[in-house]
């Protein structure tokens, strides 16, 4: 088992977050420790993805703390996140288009020569990195539009790894990626663990989640439902979480099916 | 996709090395995709290549060249004189101010947003020099650089409008078409013309010629070095890092074609009355703005912007500031094009900047390349598509057309260029380049 720290390198105290009428977020709280892997797992429309965007900086909070390896900040934008060590993959990519897979590693961060970009350099590196993370794509060079629902996904975990992060997000990574994609990514996530980083992924497939995650965290219209320890909680256990009670459709489907094998 | 499909066999050939692709030495590890973008190297795989790229919509600059060689074939065959020196020497110069202006939209194009105050600014900037150095008697130098500067405060307020309070760019600018004409008409006053000196810094900015013929060479030669070097080393730089590189063929190739145009050109300047002042400013603008939009960061930010606005945003982009500076230079561009066209008629009139000045430079812009979608498009498209509108213009004058069948012809072109665009863009996504 990998070591895991006492003090969380991400912690949230009571965060809440409202759109206009809807109140996304009711006093969610998480920690995230290092070395481990937090599922956060709820039904389409929880707020997770809402949960990611204010920990990333993209939507501010308005109520609650949000502690980074033991100290209260403020993240009012993606910069602060991203200087704290905090990388995003989202739900929706959020790749340009125009631009070559090279320039979308590096958007935002460029590396830079005398003032001007160092493009040779960016594409050794983004090669490198590529490799190392055995993504296979046509070329660095093409942009990426040219590429399928699943490369651009890979290019957007591997955007998240340049910074040498401490704290990876990953918004349901493996919807729209084929099996052997899918075992990379989970592959991915693993090696991310063993080299210490602190992971919070986000997924519907519980078989995912019970492949890598260590603790599954519920969210139910908004608000907490539970932290569960992988090993020890079965998966009805987790569903009945975040269907919000032990009579649910998921329930009742299952028990017609053993009804029927009977 | 757009890919090739290459056997895996032709990886295997000694002469066909993958360009593209991660060198087939670790198809050990991982079996090469057979899909992957794989060029051949040498002048077939340069063939190769510019075949694949027509075939998905990435025509870049082909379709303008197109034109301007049927523009030339068709007046010259009406009238010989649209090919002397002289003619061509008189479009070059008369080009800048347009072009000027059409750099400016260029930037703004990038970003998906339109500029439509460039033609009252540029008249702004006319009459602001005009005024400040004739009538209230402010040294040349120091009116030239307020009357730029009007331009750039004009724009940046443009920007901030649009991007600090979200009103749409086109109303903002709209606005500015309006406020800026007739702020100009005020401060231009009763009479309403004001001639400027027929010497200066400002007269020469569309009049001055370097008569001596070894400058045009000269200009020529340096270019043609420049260009030949810097690929050079670049090449030599990326293949020292391993990554795929440019051959040596291929770096001599572009070169010698830059240097038939580049000769060309100076051979005709010389015939005239040599190499024009306000030519090498032009070109001197387009190097520096391609490789501001090219080479920076800031220009890097600027393409992000015209090609996702979120994405922009979380990867940290300071949206704001890069909106407003962009505006800012095309207000300074309208205003520089608005100095050359009032120096080539030594006058700031109440006509400056109104008429067909706008529609010309947004014209200028998209004839040239750059796409009205945001996000594609080079500073050099600037000048590819004035010398389209202006050529067309002279040679219709040539043949005594009037105006109007001018404008009707321009409008016809303008139209199938944006055609071309939205088509392209089509075969683009079709293609998975949109
Ligand atoms: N930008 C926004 N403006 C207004 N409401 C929003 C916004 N983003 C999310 N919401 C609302 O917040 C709630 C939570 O949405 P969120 O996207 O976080 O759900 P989710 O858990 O990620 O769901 P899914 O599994 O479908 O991705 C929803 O009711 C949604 O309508
Ligand atoms: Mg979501």
């Amino acid at each position: 088992m990998v070591h895991v720290s006492a003090t969380p390198v991400l912690a949230l105290r009571g965060v809440s977050k409202r759109f206009g009428a809807v109140q996304a977020l009711t006093d969610v709280e998480l920690e995230v420790h290092a070395g481990e892997v937090v599922a956060l797992v709820g039904d389409n429309g929880a707020g997770k993805s809402t949960l990611v965007k204010t920990i990333a900086g993209v939507h501010p909070i308005d109520d609650g703390v949000i502690e980074w390896e033991g100290k209260a900040v403020q993240i009012g934008k993606p910069h602060d996140a991203q200087s704290l060590g905090i990388a995003t993959v989202y739900q929706d990519l959020a790749l340009c288009d125009n631009i070559d897979v090279v320039g979308n590693l590096y958007l935002g961060r460029e590396l830079k020569k005398r003032g001007v970009l160092d493009e040779v350099e960016m594409e050794r590196r983004s090669r490198e990195l590529l490799t190392t993370l055995s993504i296979r794509i046509p070329s660095v060079r093409i942009p990426i539009a040219s590429l399928s629902g699943g490369q651009r996904q890979t290019v957007a975990i591997a955007r998240s790894m340049l910074g040498e992060p401490k704290l990876v997000i990953l918004d349901e990574p493996t919807a729209a990626l084929g099996v052997e994609q899918t075992a990379q990514v989970l592959d991915l996530v693993e090696r991310l663990r063993e080299r210490g980083h602190a992971v919070v992924l986000i997924s519907h497939n519980m078989a995912d989640v019970k492949a890598v995650a260590d603790k599954v965290a519920v969210l139910r219209l908004g608000r907490n439902n539970g932290v569960f320890d992988v090993k020890t909680t079965s998966q009805e256990e987790i569903i009945s979480a975040i269907t919000g009670a032990t009579d649910n459709a998921v329930t009742r489907r299952a028990a017609r099916n053993a009804e029927a094998q009977k | 996709m757009n890919t090739d499909k290459t056997s895996p066999t032709d990886l295997g050939k000694p002469h066909a090395a993958p360009v593209d692709a991660p060198p087939a030495a670790d198809a050990a590890s991982t079996v090469v995709d057979p899909r992957l973008l794989v060029r051949e190297q040498g002048l077939t795989g340069y063939i190769g290549e510019f075949k694949r790229k027509v075939r998905a919509g990435d025509l870049g600059a082909l379709p303008v060249i197109v034109g301007l060689v049927i523009i030339c074939i068709v007046f010259q065959s009406l009238n010989s004189n649209f090919l002397t020196a002289g003619n061509l020497s008189d479009i070059s110069v008369a080009m800048v101010g347009t072009g000027m202006i059409a750099v400016g939209i260029v930037f703004v194009l990038l970003l998906g947003e339109i500029d439509l105050s460039v033609g009252s600014v540029s008249g702004v900037a006319g009459a602001s020099f005009a005024v400040l150095s004739i009538l209230h008697g402010v040294p040349e130098w120091l009116a030239l650089l307020l009357a730029i500067l009007s331009g750039t405060v004009a724009g940046a307020i443009h920007g901030f409008i649009f991007a600090r309070i979200g009103v749409p760019a086109f109303a903002v600018t709209l606005a500015g078409l309006l406020f800026w004409n007739g702020f100009m008409l005020k401060i231009l006053g009763e009479n309403g013309t004001i001639n400027t000196n027929g010497s200066g810094v400002f007269y020469n900015l569309s009049n001055y010629f370097f008569s001596d013929v070894a400058v045009a060479y000269g200009a020529a030669v340096v270019a043609v070095a420049v260009y030949f070097l810097s690929a050079f080393f670049d090449s030599r730089r990326r293949e020292a890092a391993g990554v795929p590189s440019r051959p040596l063929n291929e770096i001599v190739l572009r070169t010698a074609l830059l240097a038939v145009v580049a000769f060309a050109a100076a051979y005709m300047f010389n015939q005239y009355k040599g190499l024009p002042l306000a030519v090498v400013i032009f070109l001197a603008v387009l190097i520096v703005t391609d490789f501001v939009l090219r080479r920076t960061s800031y220009g890097r930010k600027i393409f992000a912007l015209g090609g996702s606005v979120e994405a922009s945003r979380r990867a940290g982009i300071n949206i704001v500031l890069v909106r407003t500076s962009v505006f800012a230079i095309s207000g300074t561009f309208a205003a520089v094009g608005g100095l050359f066209i009032a120096s080539k008629i030594s006058a700031a009139n109440q006509g400056a900047g109104s008429g067909e000045l706008l529609m010309n430079a947004i014209a200028a812009a998209v004839i040239g390349g750059t796409s009205l979608f945001g996000g594609r498009g080079r500073t050099w498209n600037a000048l590819l598509g004035v010398l389209v509108i202006v050529s067309i213009q002279y040679g219709l004058a040539l043949e005594g057309v009037a105006a109007a069948v001018q404008q009707m012809i321009t409008g016809g072109v303008l139209l199938i260029t944006v055609i071309i665009d939205a088509v392209t863009r089509k075969t683009q996504k079709s293609a998975g380049r949109a």
